[in-house]
């Protein structure tokens, strides 16, 4: 029975994302344009909710977002790779960075971990800055191509960019890397290493007294989101066709933790829902744009006090079982008074 | 002390732990054998607890070596300690308390998966039937401990005896081959500890060897083949519980000289069950009473 509701419940999804939403806005290549950019930014931010499963909140998801930019708009441009070779490249090398840089800083706990990877995301844009030779400096990579055909076998998967309507390839593109990622996603809270996962975000020590490896267990945590976040800003340089040291700030990397937030940190699909139904409404209301960030801040303060669970919490007069059933505990990162 | 067997299960070897000035556990060395019940008691603040997550490789010591079956663990990861068969118990609270009680340990069965993490993703054949073993023997670890009619129920909802036990269900579910056990009946009644002697019995009588760190002297005296007793971080006695009764030193410890000041000495030592024997009886007789009345 649960089978048949969540079965249904993504279809019906699949539908309206896959179908509907491109056929409503067939031609307003703007509108579907920001749609795309709310996919990738909840991609993104499912690794950042991936971390708050094990009970780490990272604060430098802008960082790992930026490294993947670059490494895809370096290997492009630079090496002369293709796109796709470009967009698997730039997840390996995120990922590769992520654990050199976790296997140190996954030892912190608390706010200690979110303290240093807050200055993770400063780091990235600096060392954007400081190496002009590879990175164009504060200029940036412009002019990146278009992704061209993706062929195997002399068979066309994918049809050149530049060929068919950019918009619709990106943003169909994009979906599909989201659903990816999100089923990963599903699928790791709902097998044996989401409970893994969430034992870590309860009790290390409790975790290691039956035998299970913490370390190893965080760092491929912080390597999946770092995977979603190196391929997420591929993805997203791709489209804008260039990369700046500005592209993720530290300021991306706080609404990626705001979107989780919004969305609600107990089921899988909060970061989904935070990030489309925040991004969204801030596009509805152009005009607000420079009050966003202190609209962001209220927004965030509002949640930890009413909503602490996320819009996903809210019970809505049907059942749709879909949203609510993947959730596990409602993960509140252990306020431990941390020693590191 | 007892004649010791060519291998013991676990030794300590001259084990010492320094926290900047303060040295909790000083030159230590005592040796379980295998089927074994040693208890390892002293005032508060002997060192009891460090020299516990000494032996389960939750602190690194600052000199000395822990041997597990002759051979060198000192300074292993908690998680490898637990591979080889030691695995601690923590006190009530330490538990997944937003997961049901037989989550909770078939969670702990993780030592006993034969799939890897890849396999869990992509729930091969092998993680089904991991799954299903662990559900099993996670609910026969659960009726064995008495705690079958609150499996479904939310760990943080359930009473503290249950807890206490939930956390031991935690510890057998990693197959122990050496338990350790901190505190296991603290804060119970005694009807509560006969019960919980009764089970800590039971598990030892299934093969496995018990280390238990406590205050309850009574129970102690009852359950432990063998009992050491710290003060000051150092081993002040080692024997049966009969040998340990009559031990000066011990005796010293726990109540004190003569001429001292009778509130010095630790208040957290007195079983409380003594109390209502003989209520007007002064502090440090109560405590005597501690010691020798046992059952």
């Amino acid at each position: 029975m649960t089978k048949v509701k969540t079965a249904l419940g993504a279809s019906l999804f699949l539908l309206v994302y896959l179908v509907l939403i491109p056929w409503l806005f067939r031609e307003q290549p703007y509108r579907l344009g920001v749609l795309t950019t709310a996919s990738v930014l909840s991609l993104i931010s499912a690794g950042v909710w991936l971390m708050f499963y094990i009970g780490r909140i990272n604060m430098g998801q802008g960082g790992f977002a930026l490294v993947g930019g670059y490494s895809a708009a370096i290997l492009v441009s630079k090496l002369g790779l293709s796109f796709w070779a470009a967009l698997i490249g730039a997840g390996f090398i995120t990922v590769v960075i992520s654990v050199l840089v976790g296997l140190p800083l996954l030892r912190l706990k608390g706010v200690y971990f979110s303290m240093i990877t807050l200055s993770l995301t400063e780091t990235a844009r600096l060392t954007a800055q400081s190496f002009p030779s590879l990175t164009n400096g504060t200029k940036g990579i412009l002019n990146l191509p278009l992704p061209g055909a993706l062929k195997i076998a002399g068979f066309t998967l994918i049809p050149d960019f530049a060929s068919i309507d950019k918009h619709f390839a990106f943003y169909f593109l994009g979906a599909f890397l989201t659903i990816l990622g999100f089923a990963s996603l599903y699928r790791i809270v709902n097998s044996r290493l989401g409970w893994l996962f969430r034992s870590l975000q309860q009790n290390e020590d409790l975790a290691s007294s039956f035998g299970v490896d913490v370390p190893r267990l965080r760092v491929i945590a912080l390597a999946i989101c770092a995977a979603f976040a190196g391929t997420g800003g591929a993805f997203f340089v791709t489209m804008q066709q260039s990369v700046y040291p500005a592209t993720f700030t530290f300021q991306d990397s706080t609404y990626f933790l705001l979107y989780c937030f919004l969305g609600g940190l107990g089921s899988v699909w909060g970061a989904f829902v935070g990030a489309f139904v925040l991004f969204l409404s801030f596009e509805m209301l152009q005009g607000l744009n420079q009050f966003q960030p202190l609209i962001y801040s209220l927004i965030m303060i509002g949640m930890m006090l009413w909503l602490p669970n996320g819009l996903l919490s809210i019970k809505l007069p049907f059942s749709f079982n879909f949203f609510s059933k993947a959730g596990g505990p409602a993960c509140k990162p252990e306020e431990e008074a941390g020693q590191p | 002390m007892t004649p010791m067997n060519p291998t013991p299960l676990m030794e300590v070897r001259n084990l010492t732990k320094r926290f900047g000035g303060l040295v909790a556990v000083n030159d230590v060395s005592f040796a379980v054998q295998e089927g074994e019940i040693l208890s390892v008691i002293g005032p508060n603040g002997a060192g009891k607890s460090t020299l516990f997550k000494l032996a389960s490789s939750f602190l690194t010591p600052t000199s000395g070596r822990v041997f597990f079956r002759g051979e060198d663990v000192t300074s292993q990861s908690p998680h490898i300690a637990a591979r080889k068969g030691i695995v601690r118990t923590f006190q009530e609270t330490t538990i997944f308390r937003n997961m049901t009680a037989l989550d909770n340990v078939v969670v702990a069965h993780h030592l006993r998966s034969r799939a890897s993490l890849p396999g869990f993703f992509f729930g091969t054949k092998t993680a089904g039937e991991d799954e299903k073993r662990f559900r099993e023997s996670a609910s026969e670890i659960l009726n064995y401990l008495g705690l079958g009619d609150v499996r479904d129920m939310i760990a943080s909802t359930l009473p503290h005896g249950h807890l206490r036990a939930l956390g031991i269900a935690i510890g057998m579910a990693a197959d122990p081959k050496l338990l350790l056990l901190d505190e296991p009946f603290a804060g119970m009644n005694s009807e509560e500890t006969t019960q919980a002697i009764r089970m800590v019995r039971g598990i030892r009588d299934r093969g496995v060897t018990i280390i238990l760190v406590e205050h309850d002297m009574s129970a102690v005296m009852t359950i432990s083949d063998r009992i050491v007793v710290l003060n000051f971080g150092k081993k002040i006695a080692e024997g049966t519980p009969a040998g340990i009764q009559n031990d000066e030193l011990v005796i010293e410890a726990y109540l004190g000289r003569e001429d001292e000041n009778e509130e010095d000495v630790n208040e957290e030592n007195v079983n409380e069950e003594n109390g209502d024997e003989e209520t007007q009886e002064s502090n440090a007789s109560s405590r005597k009473a501690g010691i020798e009345n046992v059952p």
